[in-house]
C-alpha cells in the first residue's frame, strides 16, 4: 500500500511542476522547446515500455511517429478531416500496422531484431521522401491545421505546452500503472528469463507484439500532436538519427525506469540548446557528456540520487573501511 | 496422470534417447535417475513442451500433449523448474511469484493501464495467492528483497513457490536438491512430500539417492538414453541391471 501511495505522490508532484513550469520560462522560446520535451517524453517512454520492460529494441520507433504525424498531416491539409478525428485514425492505423509486422519481426532476437526494425524505419523513410503528391516529399508538407475544441484554438506555444504536456503525463500515468501490474510483471519476466516466463504460461511472443503495438500507438500520437502543433513537417525529422536519439534518451534517461526517459528525453532536448554557447564544438560537447555518462552512469539519469549517496558514503572518513 | 510413450530424441547424429516410456500415477511422487548423460533433463524438456521430441507422444490424463508449447502446458496445469534456477533477478521475491499466478489472473493491456476496479480487485488476489506460496515454502520474510540476492538454496524455494502459484496439477523438478547442502536438502525432502500431500503430482530427476529413496514412491532408470528399469525405490536398489549401470560393471 506504501509504494502505491509513494507513486501517486510523486506523479501529482511530477504534474505539479509541469504545470507551473510555464511560470518560470514565460520566454518564448524555451517554452517551445519544453514542448518538444513532452513529444519527446511520450515517445521516450513509449520505447522504455519496450526496450527496459520487455526487453525487445526498436530502431524505428522515428517511423511510428513520423507515420502518425504523416496520416495527421495529409488527412487533415489535404482531405481537410478534423484533427482530433485524424488523430484516432493514425493511431489506429499505425497499431494495426505494428501488430502485424510485429508477429514476424518479434521471432527475432538482440542484434537481428535491431537491423529488421531498422530497415522498417528507412523504408518508411523512403516513403515519406517520395510519395510527393501525398506528403509534399523532401521539402515537407505544410499548412496542417492546429487543434481546436469548439471554438477555442491552440494556436501558441502556451496552449501546445498545455495540450501536449496533458498526453504526456497522461502516458506517464498509464505506463506507471502498467509496469505493477499483471502484464508489467510479464513483460519483465521475459525480459529476465523467456523460458521461465512461458513456464509460468506467459505467452512471450503474443505479449511482445502487444507492447510493440501500443508503443506504436503511443509514438503515432505524439507523431500527430507535433504535426498539427508544428503545422509543418518534413521527413527529416523522422529518419534513422531521431530514432537512435530516441534510443540514446531512454538509455541515458535509465532503461526500466519511466520518469528516467523523462529525464533523458529533457537532456538530450535542452542540451544542444544550452550548448550553443560552445558554438562550433557544441557537438563534441555533446558527445563527450553523452561518453562520459554511460561510462559513469550506466543506471541512467534516475540513478544519481543513489549515485551520489555511495559517492559520500566513500569520501566519509572510515566508512569505507566497514565496506 | 502422465504417461510417456515411445520417445526419441535425436540432435544431429547423437541419439539422446531411444524409445522412452513410463508412466506417472496421480498423487506419487515419481524418480528420475541415471547416470550424467543418460538424457533425464532432456526427457523433462520434451515433457514440457521445450524441445520438440523427433518420435513419441507425451499424454497429460489421457489428452494428448505432444509439442505443445510450454505457455499452453502451464494452462492444462503443468508446470517445471530448472536445474540451474531460472528466476527473475531484477524482480522482488513476491513479485516472483506474482508471475506464477498469471495464467490464474485475465487483466490485459487496457485495464491494467487505466487501473479498472476489476484489475484492483485482480491484484488484491494475486498478490495474497502469492504471498500463501511464500509461506508454503518459508521465504515469507523475504517477500521484498530483489530475487537475484537470494542465496542459492532459497533461490530455488522460490522457484518452487512460483511454480506452485500457478496451482498445478503436476510439477517436475529439475534436480531440486543440486547445490543444497545435507540440511537444505533434508528441508526439501519434507517440502516435496508437502506439495505432493496438497494433491500436487511430482516428478523429479535427482542425483542425491539418499534423497530419492527416501521420498519417491517409484522410480525410472535411465541409461544412455534408454529405459534401464521402472519400479519401487526397493526393488530398483536390487536390480542387478541399475547396479551394474551405476558401478560401470559390464
Amino acid at each position: 500500500m506504501g509504494a502505491e501511495r509513494r507513486t501517486f505522490i510523486k506523479f501529482i508532484i511530477f504534474s505539479a511542476a509541469v504545470i507551473l513550469a510555464p511560470l518560470f520560462f514565460s520566454g518564448g522560446y524555451l517554452l517551445n522547446v519544453l514542448v518538444f520535451v513532452g513529444i519527446n517524453t511520450m515517445l521516450a517512454v513509449a520505447l522504455n515500455m519496450l526496450l527496459g520492460f520487455a526487453g525487445q529494441i526498436s530502431m524505428g520507433q522515428a517511423a511510428f511517429f513520423g507515420l502518425g504525424a504523416y496520416i495527421s498531416g495529409v488527412s487533415t491539409s489535404v482531405y481537410q478531416w478534423n484533427p482530433w478525428l485524424a488523430l484516432l485514425l493514425a493511431a489506429f492505423v499505425v497499431g494495426l500496422l505494428a501488430f502485424m509486422i510485429g508477429f514476424p519481426i518479434l521471432k527475432l532476437k538482440g542484434h537481428y531484431l535491431a537491423m529488421a526494425t531498422l530497415g522498417f524505419g528507412i523504408i518508411l523513410y523512403i516513403a515519406f521522401n517520395e510519395t510527393v503528391e501525398l506528403t509534399g516529399g523532401p521539402s515537407g508538407l505544410s499548412g496542417i491545421p492546429n487543434f481546436s475544441l469548439g471554438s477555442f484554438q491552440f494556436d501558441d506555444d502556451l496552449k501546445n505546452y498545455y495540450l501536449i504536456w496533458g498526453f504526456s503525463l497522461m502516458t506517464i500515468l498509464l505506463c506507471v500503472n502498467l509496469v505493477d501490474s499483471r502484464i508489467g510483471r510479464a513483460l519483465r519476466a521475459i525480459h529476465d528469463s523467456e523460458v521461465a516466463a512461458r513456464v509460468m504460461g506467459v505467452n512471450a511472443r503474443l505479449l511482445k507484439v502487444q507492447i510493440f503495438t501500443f508503443s506504436a500507438i503511443i509514438s503515432s500520437i505524439a507523431g500527430s500532436l507535433y504535426a498539427h502543433t508544428m503545422t509543418f513537417i518534413s521527413p527529416t525529422s523522422f529518419g534513422f538519427n531521431f530514432s537512435v536519439e530516441l534510443l540514446t534518451m531512454v538509455v541515458i534517461g535509465g532503461l526500466g525506469s519511466v520518469y528516467g526517459s523523462f529525464l533523458g528525453a529533457a537532456l538530450l532536448t535542452l542540451l544542444p540548446e544550452f550548448l550553443r554557447t560552445f558554438q562550433d564544438y557544441d557537438i563534441v560537447a555533446y558527445g563527450l557528456l553523452l561518453v562520459i555518462m554511460t561510462m559513469y552512469m550506466p543506471g541512467g539519469l534516475v540513478r544519481i540520487p543513489s549515485f551520489f549517496s555511495t559517492f559520500l558514503a566513500r569520501i566519509k572518513p572510515g566508512a569505507g573501511k566497514h565496506a | 496422470m502422465l504417461r510417456v510413450e515411445g520417445i526419441t530424441q535425436v540432435f544431429g547424429g547423437v541419439t539422446a534417447l531411444k524409445d522412452v516410456g513410463f508412466s506417472v500415477q496421480e498423487g506419487e511422487i515419481k524418480g528420475v535417475i541415471g547416470p550424467n548423460g543418460a538424457g533425464k533433463t532432456t526427457l523433462f524438456n520434451i515433457i514440457t513442451g521445450i524441445y520438440r521430441q523427433t518420435a513419441g507422444n507425451v499424454f497429460l490424463k489421457s489428452e494428448k500433449i505432444s509439442f505443445l508449447s510450454p505457455e499452453k502446458l502451464a494452462r492444462r496445469g503443468m508446470v517445471r523448474t530448472f536445474q540451474n534456477v531460472e528466476l527473475f533477478g531484477a524482480m522482488t521475491v513476491l513479485e516472483n511469484v506474482m508471475v506464477g499466478c498469471h495464467t490464474k489472473s485475465r487483466c490485459g493491456i487496457l485495464s491494467s493501464c487505466l487501473k479498472l476496479p476489476m484489475h484492483l480487485r485482480e491484484e488484491r488476489h494475486i498478490r495474497e495467492r502469492a504471498f500463501s506460496c511464500l509461506e508454503f515454502v518459508g521465504l515469507e520474510h523475504e517477500a521484498s528483497q530483489t530475487a537475484s540476492n537470494l542465496p542459492f538454496g532459497k533461490g530455488r524455494l522460490l522457484e518452487i513457490a512460483r511454480a506452485m502459484a500457478l496451482e498445478p496439477r503436476i510439477i517436475l523438478l529439475d534436480e531440486p536438491a543440486a547445490g543444497l547442502n545435507s540440511r537444505e536438502t533434508e528441508e526439501l525432502g519434507r517440502l516435496i512430500r508437502k506439495i505432493r500431500d496438497s494433491r500436487v503430482t511430482v516428478v523429479l530427476v535427482e542425483h542425491d539417492m539418499e534423497l530419492v529413496m527416501d521420498i519417491c514412491d517409484s522410480l525410472l532408470v535411465l541409461n544412455l538414453g534408454q529405459r534401464l528399469a521402472e519400479g519401487a525405490p526397493r526393488e530398483i536398489q536390487e536390480n542387478p541391471a541399475v547396479i551394474a549401470a551405476y558401478l560401470g560393471e559390464g
